[in-house]
């Protein structure tokens, strides 16, 4: 197709610019959490994650030591130490004491705080404060710092997250519900189709247009009868209503027509021939169907596949109905959600979980995309 | 966890060596019953013809068992059950149609859907074109549509809290950490709340499902572009037409029937759109939507299966010209096979 536009430099050049805009348009959102992901908690919301490589000034705030470690030299009282103790040392830049003016006196000066009361505030966090009178109270000094920390990077939010906030739990529910809600539909889809697609009986046309239709359907159809249906099949067997067994059914229920759709259409594109051979060499259409079509259908399987896994695992709507919230049953979409109520402004939190849970289906995504197109290509008359 | 994780393995082997068992099972008992070998010629012709009759429907059956109990029983309940009361015991006849068109957050949801509507299919159409074609005339463009097409990959939950990263504010002149208003306060203009601004938050909503369906409608249209045959593309070039008038004259109208698949598939989806919505605003600052309303009703105050139903229905409603126009189609296609 390259005959198809002016073949200047200029407008060569251009389309690789506008291609290069979309690309970082398409993939700085995703940048954006994967970086902050890995950043120390109190950068993130110091600086914006594009300056992560760059050194960042935060204002934080501490508290001198009481009065009690005071010690009287040449008839002054003095406090002395460093804010930083034995933790890591910051670069400090400015100082005060009060929280209108954190970064009134600049680092090193000596800052009159009235009363003959002085403070000195080193760029090393080392500090003196002196005074004629001897210092009271059990609470120190409220000071406030300016300090720029340089980058720093860590695994402890996937730490934090995976162990803590119940997100590598949750991991294992989506894998849970999801494997077998991959695998259960393929099977029951694969005979139908064979069905649809070579074997002659009465209503195969409805049927077909009947799950051409159903492709369609939105799932809000379905919620509502399906909850009273299972509070029913509950109640009467006296089990729980949102089981693991529950959600599987309800994933296969959902994901058939597509599948049917999907594999019909590959099925009865298959040639002829080896099936009319195969039958007039006296073979049923069982031992047809699972010694030429299984085998020879394996590519549409694996695209089948992969989509149910993607819209399993990616699934919010038929897991926030079907299942509970109890840290065995919530799903990770499900605890996603969740955390944004609960750890609103953690974006520590928020960056990490949400990383954990896209990274499986990048995975999938990457490593199986020629067959994830052609589902896409094969079966684009589906609903999503 | 571990009993759970040995459930799971277990229903795998149960689910799949159940299916394995059926299948295997009925076709032995069909043959035991009808024998066509070892028996007279006529008897045998006579039992084939039965199990010809028979096989078909062993085969289909456990698909039609489960697509009836989950897609079609509550397709018709759902109908049922949206001229019933919040318990779904009493009837009420058109009550719940009524109250959805007096309600003023029904009639917000429903605006809002017929812009979303308006907006996301015909965004990523017109995006995915342009990427598609622009894509296809570089060396690169394999590596630039992976990446564009990565974002399809992404859970709607995950993608909102990508989203909600960027749209982050913090008060004027403090550091942003979300990049739109980092941008706007480095040009020198004010940081937003943008999911909470009035009506332009719908907006700032449909980039997210923008961002992740454009991906789709690359791909396939690019797919179609290709099937363009290289002479016609030659002979509009030697004729002197420039690059627009090959876009939209040549182009365009070659892959029309791809445009509309790709247009109605997304429109479906649009019309389905919940978590984004649930996650970001949850319906707030008059950025409700059907979906999220219905899942809302769901369980609002124990919940009123009327409400959600009478929601559904409409739902379906929007949805019905186009299964139509799917089934036709196909209709089409499949012909007699």
């Amino acid at each position: 197709m390259a005959v198809a536009t002016g073949n200047s430099f200029a407008s060569r050049f251009g389309v690789h610019i506008a291609v290069l805009i979309f690309v970082a348009i398409w993939t700085i959102p995703t940048l954006g959490i994967l970086v902050s992901s890995l950043r120390d908690k109190n950068q993130i919301i110091a600086s914006g994650w594009w300056n992560s490589f760059a050194s960042s000034t935060q204002t934080e705030a501490g508290r001198l030591p009481p009065a009690s470690a005071q010690v009287e030299k040449d008839g002054k009282f003095v406090l002395e130490g460093n804010i930083f103790g034995d933790g890591a040392k910051r670069d400090i830049s400015a100082f005060g004491v009060k929280s209108a003016a954190p970064t009134q006196y600049l680092a090193g000066t000596t800052a009159d705080l009235g009363d003959g009361v002085t403070l000195q505030l080193n760029a090393d966090g080392s500090f003196v404060m002196q005074s004629p009178k001897a210092f009271e109270g059990d609470r120190g000094q409220r000071i406030y710092y300016a300090s720029s920390a340089p980058p720093k990077f860590t695994t402890d939010n996937y730490r934090t997250v995976l162990f803590s906030e119940g997100i590598g739990r949750s991991f294992m529910n989506s894998l849970t519900v999801t494997i077998p809600a991959t695998v259960i539909p393929i099977l029951i889809a694969a005979f139908a189709a064979y069905a649809l697609a070579w074997m002659r009986f009465p209503g195969r046309a409805l049927l077909i247009a009947v799950i051409i239709g159903l492709l369609v359907v939105p799932l809000q159809m379905s919620l509502i009868p399906l909850l009273k249906l299972y509070n029913g099949v509950g109640a009467f067997f006296g089990m729980p209503s949102k089981t693991y067994l529950g959600i599987w059914l309800a994933h296969t229920g959902f994901g058939l027509p597509f599948a049917i759709y999907l594999l019909r259409s590959y099925i009865a594109g298959l040639p002829r021939e080896i099936m009319e051979s195969a039958r007039i060499d006296g073979a049923s259409d069982f031992e047809i169907f699972v010694k030429i079509v299984l085998p020879l259908s394996f590519p549409v399987l694996a695209s089948f596949a992969i989509f149910q896994f993607l819209w399993v695992w990616n699934d919010l709507l038929v897991a926030m109905v079907f299942l509970g919230t109890e840290a065995d049953q919530i799903v990770l979409t499900a605890k996603l959600n969740a955390l944004l109520g609960s750890r609103g402004g953690d974006w520590e939190i928020l960056t990490t979980s949400a990383f954990v849970t896209i990274i499986v289906p990048l995975i999938v995504f990457f490593s199986l995309q020629r067959y994830f197109v052609r589902g896409l290509l094969a079966g684009s008359v589906k609903g999503g | 966890m571990a009993a759970q994780i040995f459930s799971a393995i277990f229903v795998i082997i149960v689910g799949v060596g159940g299916c394995v068992a059926y299948f295997w099972g009925a076709n032995k008992l069909v043959d035991l019953i009808f024998p066509s070998r070892g028996v007279a010629g006529a008897a045998a012709i006579d039992n084939l013809r039965r199990q010809g009759l028979v096989r078909p429907w062993l085969f289909v059956g456990p698909a039609m068992i489960i697509l009836t109990i989950y897609l079609i029983y509550p397709v018709v309940e759902t109908l049922r059950l949206s001229f019933l009361d919040r318990g779904g015991i009493n009837f009420v006849g058109l009550a719940n149609y009524e109250w959805a068109f007096g309600d003023r957050e029904f009639r917000n949801s429903i605006l809002n859907n017929i812009i979303w509507l308006a907006v996301v299919p015909a965004a990523c159409t017109f995006l995915g074109l342009i990427i598609a074609v622009l894509t296809d005339k570089i060396w690169w463009g394999t590596i630039a549509k992976s990446l564009i097409f990565l974002p399809l990959a992404i859970s709607f939950v995950g993608a909102s809290v990508i989203w909600k990263f960027i749209y982050e504010y913090r008060g004027e002149g403090q550091t942003q950490i979300g990049i739109l208003n980092a941008i706007i306060q480095h040009f020198g203009g004010q940081p937003q709340v943008w999911i909470s601004l009035p009506f332009w938050n719908n907006f700032f909503l449909m980039i997210i499902l923008i961002w992740i369906q454009t991906g789709f409608a690359m791909v396939i249209l690019s797919s179609a572009l290709r099937g363009i045959p290289e002479e016609t593309l030659e002979a509009a070039v030697i004729d002197g037409a420039n690059p627009f008038q090959i876009f939209w004259k040549i182009m365009v109208p070659q892959i029309w029937g791809t445009i509309a698949v790709v247009w109605t598939t997304i429109t479906i989806l649009v019309l389905k759109v919940f978590d984004i919505v649930l996650t970001m605003t949850n319906g707030q600052w008059n950025s409700q939507v059907l979906a999220n309303l219905m899942f809302d009703w769901m369980f609002r105050g124990g919940g009123d299966f009327g409400r959600g139903a009478t929601i559904a229905i409409i739902i379906m409603i929007a949805v019905i010209p186009i299964m139509v126009w799917n089934i036709r189609q196909a209709n089409k296609e499949t012909g007699g096979h």
